[in-house]
């Protein structure tokens, strides 16, 4: 590609044809400071806190959209840039609800840091006349306090453009534009599919999840209840960068070590749920192709993926795995064989997860989600609600020992781990379709054309003389490229992964935010991913039907796959839902 | 949801823009001239049919002041408040007109459905200040007086 020599600040900087100035800033090391802009998805220039001044130029123009062309010089950190970019903040905090001290975001907040970067000296300069807004409460994940809202648009373009849902949009003019569903009918009522994703990339604290904690740490109280908890995959892959921690850290001992420091009466693992769900996913695939059942087989550990296809696809549902999620199978196993086990009530056992997602606080609720007659799940935290409880108890994670998971429901392969990336559901289900189909061990466990953040994977493998066509996908805009070739008839895959979020659970909504100037230069799916890919990698068993848990499990109390009582607890329905 | 015959009018509208998306303000507009206000529903019937979310189409439907979801009247009564009428006493013709037809800022609509009341920002037409429109029709140098007996006029009394 053909490059262009600018200058940035007297600097020689050389960037590729088509660049914008913040690309070459960040080329050359310099940083501009944003916060509309998040790269690919929302690029407006509306902000204007990237403001630079271009020789030659009439006014100040904004980095992000603005591109280069031979010969430019650029300056960012003029006196005017500075106290244009300070003006900008004080007209931002004129009708913000600064509440910084009870704020969920304080001391991560976007705007707060640039206040302080940029020395905003009065927050009240140009206080004035500030409109009231009722919390949106209405969604069993999140609430949306406009009050913090500053119009940026982040999370109408993530909700539109990233996961093709759209179900929020800024409403009215002028002063009393605000971002809302639309005839004010609260998030809840709208086709939201819970992701979070929005929540991922709000610069303030307008968005934030349901907070579960002290309902975590009431049950822990509770000396009539056995509180077990259960983290998911991905979230060890995040969960230090709430700490300090390099992204991509892999903190699965000290996470066990803090989940034990908690309180929690038992410390299991999903990971263990996500080799059962292999267990019971594989052989509905193997049941649907050799007795002519729906192909292609859908995964369905995903929530967000699943209220998308019930509203969006509700003509399709046949294709999704009558499986319950990992989640929502611990919940159901810890309430029937480990209760059974432990001679316990399943009345007196509270099931909490620790998970990378919002919509996993929605799926909590669903119908037919409650083998013993009680919620297989009663609470149901995100990645970000753990630190803030770690925090709260005065735990130093950082000083942790590293510890392990307790048993039975603790024990797990690297095949449960890979569940949190994009393609690690279908690379663990096809180490052991595989080897179930063939009858012979797998000379290589790594499905490498399958790894990788692409939106939209797919790959041919030949498995004891059929070709199994498979296709991968994450970020609901993929699934709905595939979902429109299946309903069109276009499409002849087998087998197919969808994850709502892009890049899968890793970049959960639940996950621990990253401010944007990081996330449009970093690859945060990657680098989580890697730390479960090498946590796979470490473990010595690599494959679900391996576990030697899970074989106990299905000795001593589920019988097979597939059998009738397995069909009973860890399986489940769906329903038709509308586009509102 | 709204008797057949709206979907149908709303077909008719939108075969004679097309269904691209962005026909969306045109069609919008015709509607809210058919029924003298937008239904809400048939907001999200067209946005349905052309393919655009219902948030989307909402935020285009109230980012302009001149759609509306409620039902407006018979006549619709614009005074023009801009800089020139103001000056000319624009004020006392509206508040009379609330007065004579039992309205407020809250309330713009008549209970029988015959006068809608708003103020506008600038007709155009500051030489003839103060200046208001029923139905797009121009009345100009008015007085509170002579606005009662325009109402009157329109009442038919």
């Amino acid at each position: 590609m053909e490059n262009i020599n600018i200058k940035i600040n007297g600097l020689d900087v050389c960037a590729p044809a088509g660049s914008t100035i913040l690309d070459a800033a960040h080329i050359a090391g310099i940083k501009i400071p944003t916060l509309c802009f998040l790269k690919e998805i929302n690029e407006i220039g509306a902000c204007r806190m990237c403001i630079v001044e271009v020789k030659g130029a009439r006014n100040l123009v904004a980095a992000c959209v603005h591109p280069i062309t031979e010969g430019m010089e650029v300056l960012t950190n003029t006196p005017v840039l500075i106290d244009s970019r300070k003006r900008t903040l004080e007209l931002l905090l004129s009708n913000h609800d600064k509440k910084c001290l009870s704020c969920v975001r304080s001391g991560q907040c976007e705007l707060q840091e640039l206040c302080q970067e940029l020395g905003v000296e009065d927050e009240n300069y140009f206080a004035g006349v500030s409109p009231e807004y009722e919390l949106d409460d209405s969604a069993p994940h999140m609430i949306r306090d406009n009050n913090k809202c500053i119009l940026c648009r982040r999370c109408t373009a993530v909700c539109e453009k990233v996961q093709s849902v759209g179900v929020i949009g800024p409403n009215n003019r002028g002063f009393t534009t605000f971002i809302g569903s639309p005839f004010d009918m609260g998030l809840g009522n709208t086709s939201c599919v819970a992701c979070g994703q929005c929540i991922t990339a709000c610069p303030t604290g307008a968005l934030y999840e349901k907070d579960f904690t002290d309902d975590v740490l009431a049950a822990i109280a509770d000396k009539s209840k056995h509180v077990i908890v259960q983290p998911a995959p991905s979230v060890r892959a995040a969960l230090g960068e709430e700490f300090g921690y390099p992204m991509g850290t892999d903190v699965e001992g000290k996470m066990a070590s803090a989940l034990r420091r908690i309180g929690f009466d038992r410390v299991f693992d999903t990971d263990f749920s996500a080799d059962l769900t292999i267990m019971e996913e594989a052989h509905e695939f193997l049941d649907r192709v050799q007795n002519g059942g729906v192909l292609p087989l859908m995964t369905s550990c995903s929530p967000g993926w699943i209220k998308y296809c019930e509203h969006y696809y509700p003509d399709q549902l046949e294709h999704l795995s009558s499986c319950k999620s990992p989640q929502q199978m611990f919940g159901a196993i810890s309430k029937t064989y480990y209760a059974q086990k432990m001679g316990l009530d399943p009345e007196d056992i509270v099931c909490v997860s620790v998970m990378p997602c919002t919509a996993k606080k929605f799926e909590i609720d669903r119908d037919d989600q409650n083998a013993a007659g009680v919620p297989d799940v009663d609470i149901s935290i995100t990645t970000r609600e753990l630190a803030r409880l770690i925090r709260k108890l005065g735990i130093d994670f950082r000083s942790l020992p590293d510890e392990r998971f307790d048993d039975p429901l603790g024990e797990s392969t690297g095949a449960g781990v890979i569940f949190g990336a994009t393609g690690g559901v279908m690379e663990a289900a096809l180490r052991t379709a595989v080897e179930t189909l063939t009858g012979e061990e797998l000379a290589n466990v790594e499905f490498q054309e399958i790894r990788g953040t692409q939106g939209i994977k797919e790959a041919v493998y030949n498995v004891a003389g059929m070709n199994v066509k498979v296709a991968v996908a994450s970020g609901l805009s993929n699934a709905r490229n595939i979902m429109d070739k299946i309903r069109n008839g276009e499409a002849d895959y087998h087998f197919v992964e969808i994850m709502c979020c892009p890049g899968g659970c890793v970049n959960g909504g639940g996950q621990p935010q990253v401010h944007a100037d990081v996330r449009n230069y970093e690859d945060i799916k990657a680098a989580r991913a890697k730390a479960l890919y090498d946590n796979d990698k470490a473990k010595s068993i690599r494959k679900s039907h391996e576990n030697p848990s899970i074989r106990k499990l299905y000795e001593e109390f589920l019988g097979e796959p597939g059998s009738e009582k397995a069909h009973h607890i860890l399986h489940t329905s769906y329903v038709k839902r509308s586009i509102n | 949801m709204l008797e057949q015959i709206y979907y149908d009018k709303a077909d008719e509208i939108i075969a004679s823009h097309g269904s691209s998306q962005a026909s969306l303000i045109p069609i919008i507009q015709d509607i809210q001239t058919e029924y003298r206000y937008l239904p809400s529903e048939l907001l999200s019937y067209v946005a349905e049919k052309l393919g655009i979310n219902e948030a989307k189409a909402y935020s285009v439907a109230t980012f302009y002041e001149n759609f509306s979801f409620e039902p407006k009247g018979k006549y619709i009564i614009k005074i023009c408040d801009g800089t020139a009428c103001h000056v000319r006493k624009s004020i006392p013709i509206l508040e009379k007109l609330y007065s004579e037809l039992k309205l407020s800022e809250e309330k713009s609509t008549t209970e029988d459905m015959m006068f809608t009341l708003e103020t506008v920002s600038c007709l155009g037409a500051c030489g003839l200040a103060p200046v208001l429109t029923v139905n797009d029709k121009v009345y100009p140098a008015m007085t509170p007086d002579a606005a009662v007996e325009l109402i009157h006029e329109l009442k038919g009394v």
